[in-house]
């Protein structure tokens, strides 16, 4: 092992500002906007500002400002994992990033096909973003997950993706495959064309938002239970919260850790699979061959 | 008046309820499916990890109907309470 200069330490305490950072602003700006509240809160993101535009106030919520420090995470979290690689592969970072990338190339090229190989970086960018989002909750921040339009824009995205590679292979095409297997099925296959990306968004944000109201809705009962229990002793003994230790944390680690990983995953697979199965590859190969045809003639 | 708002909040309550009846069918589907799952997974213990990841995608398509319900009794307690009282006052001020 080589000795690392004072450089690339300076750059490495860079990346893990940046990483850590955004975390603890996160944090500063939750505890000095949010009004203290008395037993069951559950609130949407909080207005920061809105700023005026022509036909509706354009709002800057608590779930962009969440999203944008998730990005800075991120970028740092792949720069620090990309710093001083080398062919000899002699840092131990090297080995995690190279890992991540074999992991979902092969993911991707299985799910997907040969064509679909540079897929990858959007993939697990996706999957990033979701599984950091759902992630921030551990630190009782607002996971930008359980807002709609967040997912929302994700699944939008997902959709415009899907239509495009549907028109690969020409737009009459398309409007023929509405009408299969038979004419009368149009407006239903059109139905299913819309529900693709409604689905998409309503599974993974009532997924979150979900465990997130179990979560208040199991602190705030036992809050109660152990007022009940300890309630009737003098002094400071009244308000030792003894059930709320530990029990919290058991639930956090499947809704918060487990459900958020696997609602990313999901996510991701979902989009792979409606873009490869969209994606007609047969008509494709003969509208290219019947191109190169025409330009030979 | 009072009475009024009463029954609206009331009749959202119950209708939140009611639309979670809905959980019932995704539990009974994830149910069987990862029955079969374990079903498949004893028979051929070396195709676990593809039966693990094709039962978690069927999990997850199959909750989508209970999370519509979720949606919509979260819209009816959190949402629908505000915006029909809102209108109950407006049309008997019009009045």
């Amino acid at each position: 092992m080589q000795k690392v200069s004072w450089r690339f330490k300076l750059v490495d305490a860079l990346y893990i500002a940046m990483m850590t950072l955004p975390l603890l602003f996160a944090v500063i700006l939750k505890v000095m906007t949010k009004a203290p509240s008395e037993g069951i809160s559950i609130t949407g993101a909080q207005v920061y500002f809105s700023i005026k535009m022509p036909l509706q106030d354009l709002v800057i919520t608590e779930s962009q400002v969440n999203s944008f420090f998730v990005l800075i995470i991120i970028i740092g979290v792949c720069l620090y994992l990309t710093h001083g690689i080398s062919e000899k592969c002699d840092l131990k970072r090297q080995h995690l990033a190279e890992l991540i990338v074999e992991k979902v190339d092969g993911l991707v090229v299985e799910n997907m096909g040969e064509y679909f190989k540079g897929f990858s970086p959007f993939i697990i960018a996706m999957m990033a973003l979701s599984a950091f989002s759902s992630l921030l909750s551990l630190f009782g921040l607002f996971p930008p997950t359980s807002d709609i339009n967040i997912v929302g824009g994700w699944a939008l995205l997902v959709f415009f993706l899907i239509t495009y590679y549907k028109l690969k292979a020409g737009p009459w095409v398309y409007m023929k495959s509405f009408a299969q297997p038979v004419a009368i099925l149009t407006p239903i296959n059109i139905i299913s064309e819309v529900a693709t990306p409604v689905s998409m968004a309503f599974r993974h944000y009532g997924n979150v938002l979900s465990g997130s109201v179990i979560s208040v809705l199991l602190a705030t009962a036992l809050g109660g239970l152990s007022s009940m229990v300890l309630g009737k002793l003098p002094g400071f003994l009244a308000d030792i919260p003894l059930f709320q230790i530990g029990i919290p944390a058991v639930l956090s680690i499947y809704f918060d850790v487990f459900s958020g990983c696997l609602q990313a995953f999901i996510f991701a697979m979902l989009t792979m699979m409606y873009v490869a199965g969209g994606f007609p590859e047969d008509e494709y190969k003969k509208r290219k061959a019947k191109k190169k045809s025409k330009i030979n003639n | 008046m009072e009475l009024a708002i009463g029954i609206i909040l009331g009749c959202c309550a119950l209708g939140a309820g009611l639309a979670m009846i809905a959980g019932i069918g995704p539990g009974i589907g994830e149910g069987n499916a990862v029955a079969k799952a374990c079903e498949a997974i004893a028979r051929q213990p070396e195709s676990k990890g593809s039966v693990t990841t094709t039962m978690l995608m069927g999990c997850a398509i199959a909750e989508t109907t209970g999370l519509y319900a979720l949606v919509i009794a979260i819209l009816l307690i959190f949402v629908a309470p505000n915006i029909l009282v809102d209108i109950l006052v407006n049309t008997i001020s019009s009045l």
